[in-house]
């Protein structure tokens, strides 16, 4: 019998007192694309070091082709055993194409750079893999699609037969996607072992053979074949017990008379243009459109982070002004925006700080917090969205990606705003910390906020009363709540049902 | 996720659960006390309220351009050109006030009362400059307060043909010179500023602000704060302590000299480093600054009651700054921290 491609065995690790994985073992038969699953603090981003040697374990260790790993982590030989492609990018920005294909280990002589050498051995790569892009161009100028196959034409000119994709889909449009697919199953064709780690469960049935399924550091399911295990039996293993997905009812609110937020005929060249719609207190609408359709940009004019070209934007029937977000917040508009990393946290603030950042101005005069009030706002947030802390105290980046997106909510309901704006408010998320988030937005609704959803996920808009969809800029077209999901996508994908 | 673990893997032992506690400042106390010991055995003059008081009062003007720096340096911007500004501004004042062209002045016999205002508004301008570059044309702060630096140490060479300017009158001086009580009115001073500030940070919106904004600005804009005007205030905030800063000092020396600041930046850098103050944003204190001036001062002091050659104090306490730093580091600093 062939030797596994990759061995983990008996592996532990802990980060202090925090036992991040318990006695860990799985492997990957050679050629063989697996899925692993779990939710946020599994263990999967851990895992993942372990294999690609960022992080040693405490104990087990960690097998390829029968050969155990160096013990030299960094050294080049475990680099070329295995490679792993991110959500964000490994490439060196300032470089170019070629030079990254090469990193470290141009061709020919490895200590004088032959530049043609190089970049005629970068050309027949980027040939093979039809990356359409010259091999002068600089990494920071791809697309996070191009930046992916450079990615993985790099690893495997190093010679690696096994490749990691942590969540590689994230930042990618559906035909990205698709694409994206086309290129992993040749690469399973040509014998190449894959580890695919996804929060999207169909993508696991789309292109993996086997999952392993991890829960609390613990291997729950091993490794079984993606047919014999159907969606809920995943989802079951991941959160231990059975979750109800249910959507929701929307509020019965009495008709109100002014619209809650109303655009009027919004533009900003070259983004988006003639934007008009009105959205009820305790209404549910989802914005939905492709990445650079413009609706993120309608969103944060909306905030106030963009200051539209012409057109206005009227919160319960009172005009804003136009690029300030201070404002905005002071007429009932929270935001909450799309990267929580890069946008949302604070990250050195303590969660209590992060929570109450835009209301500040209510804890005192001149501008004078008083620690005692902000403590009880911040508390009041922190147990009815039950983030999970070692206390209000703790540095936020501190805290698991679901926890930090609830605080990036929080933060949005802190001045229990009139209008929500929540730009893909479940992305990155587990299943138990989405259900949560759909919560605390129901809620809102509840006490008569508008929401404006924006995604193109339908998970994330099944819970608007309407979605409209937003193509090259312009609203084109508006769903009930009953309408099908067939024509919903169609339209967002430009394409007439 | 992971890195952060490793981060908080990788500290353990006393040093972190002082930082856990919030009590990073206090690590450079056992080395002050240290120093300070080192001092009185060799020189028991060290220990009389006179020499601390000597060593407080030398320490108070770099003491503010560490709270200038500070501000800056929680943004994750840099400002070079205070130690310029040191300079300048008093320099421009005594020209102004000076009626002896041969002495280098302008002639003008200015009003002190006009002067004084004069070096504070010039301050607050230059930090302004400063803040519009950075803010509004986005250059980068190093270069352009480098750019300053350069620029005022020029100006201020070139106003009096660089002479020193005496015989100033005692109200230009009196900053730096006052005694209040028995103690120099620039410690009062400068320990008024750091309560002031050090509450400010701690309690009040917009010294939250410089914490949000020097851990992740366009978060901190998302977040509704208004970014560009607090680092430019900053600037202008940090400008206008420089020229307070150089009005005592040339108070307190009853002169002002054409190299007045000159390198004391290093010194100001290396009091907020030690200090615990991260040259990447968002994290540090003004306790911990404080700590920072002190030891420099406490240092030098004792380098010089110590006999040490005149020619060698420069090199034994570069010396000890880094040995300082390598302390800070072994007791509780993480990884990225210095």
């Amino acid at each position: 019998m062939q030797p596994a491609a990759v061995e983990v065995r008996n592996v532990s690790k802990a980060f202090g007192a925090a036992q991040v994985l318990h006695d860990v073992s799985l492997s990957i038969p050679t050629g063989v694309s697996r899925g692993l699953v779990g939710r946020n603090g599994a263990g999967k981003s851990t895992l993942v070091s372990i294999l690609t040697g960022l992080l040693t374990p405490n104990s087990g260790k960690v097998i390829f082709n029968n050969v155990e790993a160096p013990a030299q982590r960094t050294s080049r030989e475990w680099r070329n055993k295995v490679a792993c492609v991110y959500q964000r990018s490994t490439l060196v920005p300032t470089m170019s194409v070629a030079e990254n294909l090469f990193a470290n280990a141009y061709p020919g002589n490895p200590t004088w750079v032959n530049w043609s050498r190089l970049r005629a051995a970068a050309r027949e790569i980027c040939e093979e893999w039809e990356l359409g892009v010259s091999v002068d161009t600089r990494a920071s100028d791809l697309r996070v699609e191009q930046r992916q196959l450079v990615e993985i034409a790099r690893a495997l000119a190093k010679g690696a037969r096994f490749i990691i994709f942590d969540e590689p889909t994230a930042a990618l449009e559906s035909k990205e996607v698709a694409r994206l697919f086309e290129r992993i199953r040749r690469l399973k064709r040509e014998g190449v072992t894959l580890l695919y780690i996804s929060h999207h469960l169909q993508e696991i049935y789309d292109i993996c053979d086997s999952v392993t399924v991890l829960r609390d550091g613990c291997v729950i399911v091993p490794g079984a074949d993606v047919a014999d295990l159907p969606k809920e039996k995943i989802v079951e293993a991941m959160v231990g017990e059975q979750i109800a997905r249910s959507s929701r009812r929307p509020p019965m609110l009495p008709a109100a008379s002014t619209p809650a937020l109303s655009v009027k005929h919004l533009s900003l060249a070259p983004m988006f243009h003639d934007v008009s719609f009105d959205i009820a207190p305790g209404e549910q609408v989802g914005l939905a459109g492709l990445g650079g359709s413009g609706k993120e940009q309608i969103a944060e004019a909306i905030a106030g982070l963009l200051t539209a070209g012409s057109g206005d934007i009227l919160v319960g029937g009172v005009r804003l002004r136009p690029g300030h977000v201070p404002t905005a917040q002071l007429k009932g508009v929270s935001y909450v925006p799309r990267d929580r990393r890069r946008r949302g946290i604070l990250p050195q603030l303590s969660v209590a700080e992060n929570l109450t950042v835009s209301i500040q101005r209510t804890f005192g005069r001149f501008g004078w917090i008083a620690p005692r009030r902000l403590e009880a706002s911040a508390r009041q947030l922190f147990s009815a969205l039950s983030i999970v802390a070692s206390s209000m105290r703790q540095p936020v980046v501190e805290l698991s990606g679901g926890n930090q997106q609830k605080v990036v909510i929080g933060r949005a309901l802190a001045s229990s705003p009139q209008v929500l704006v929540l730009v893909y408010p479940t992305q990155g998320v587990d299943v138990a910390a989405k259900e949560a988030i759909f919560d605390i937005i129901a809620a809102a609704q509840a006490r008569g906020a508008a929401a404006l959803i924006v995604s193109d996920e339908l998970d994330e808009l099944r819970n608007c009363q309407r979605v409209l969809v937003v193509f090259k800029g312009a609203i084109v077209k508006s769903f009930g709540a009953d309408s099908s999901e067939r024509d919903l996508i169609a339209a967002i994908e430009g394409v007439d049902a | 996720m992971s890195s952060v673990e490793t981060a908080a893997d990788a500290q353990s032992g006393f040093g972190a659960r002082l930082t856990s506690l919030g009590l990073r400042e206090l690590t450079l106390i056992p080395a002050l006390l240290i120093v300070g010991f080192v001092g009185w055995l060799n020189n028991p003059a060290f220990l009389t309220s006179d020499n601390l008081l000597n060593i407080l009062q030398q320490s108070s003007e770099l003491s503010i351009l560490v709270i200038a720096e500070t501000l800056i340096l929680l943004l994750a911007k840099i400002d070079l050109s205070l130690e310029s500004i040191v300079g300048f501004t008093p320099m421009l004042g005594a020209w102004l006030i000076s009626s002896d062209p041969s002495l280098g002045g302008s002639g003008l016999g200015l009003n002190p009362a006009l002067a004084i205002p004069i070096v504070f508004v010039t301050g607050a301008l230059i930090g302004a400059l400063n803040g519009f570059l950075v803010v509004k044309m986005r250059l980068s702060p190093f270069i352009v307060t480098l750019s300053i630096l350069i620029l005022l140490r020029g100006m201020t060479l070139g106003l009096t043909n660089g002479t020193t300017l005496f015989d100033l009158p005692n109200s230009f001086l009196y900053l730096g010179s006052a005694k209040w009580g028995s103690v120099p009115a620039s410690i009062w001073i400068a320990a008024l500023l750091y309560l002031l500030f050090g509450i400010g940070l701690r309690y009040h919106r917009i010294g939250r602000a410089l914490y949000a904004i020097g851990g992740n600005s366009e978060a901190a804009r998302v977040a509704g704060i208004q970014v560009d005007r607090i680092v430019w205030g900053t600037y202008i905030a940090s400008g206008l302590l420089a020229a307070l800063a150089g009005l005592m000092l040339s108070g307190r020396i009853a002169s002002v000299v054409s190299s007045q600041g000159q390198n004391m930046i290093f010194y100001v850098f290396a009091a907020a480093v030690i200090g615990g103050v991260n040259l990447n944003g968002g994290r540090g204190r003004l306790v911990g600054a404080l700590t920072g001036v002190l030891l420099l001062g406490v240092l030098q002091n004792v380098l010089t009651l110590s006999q040490v050659p005149t020619f060698w104090i420069d090199a034994v306490y570069g010396a000890i700054i880094l040995l300082a730093l390598i302390f800070a580091r072994l007791t509780g600093d993480r990884a990225e921290d210095v």
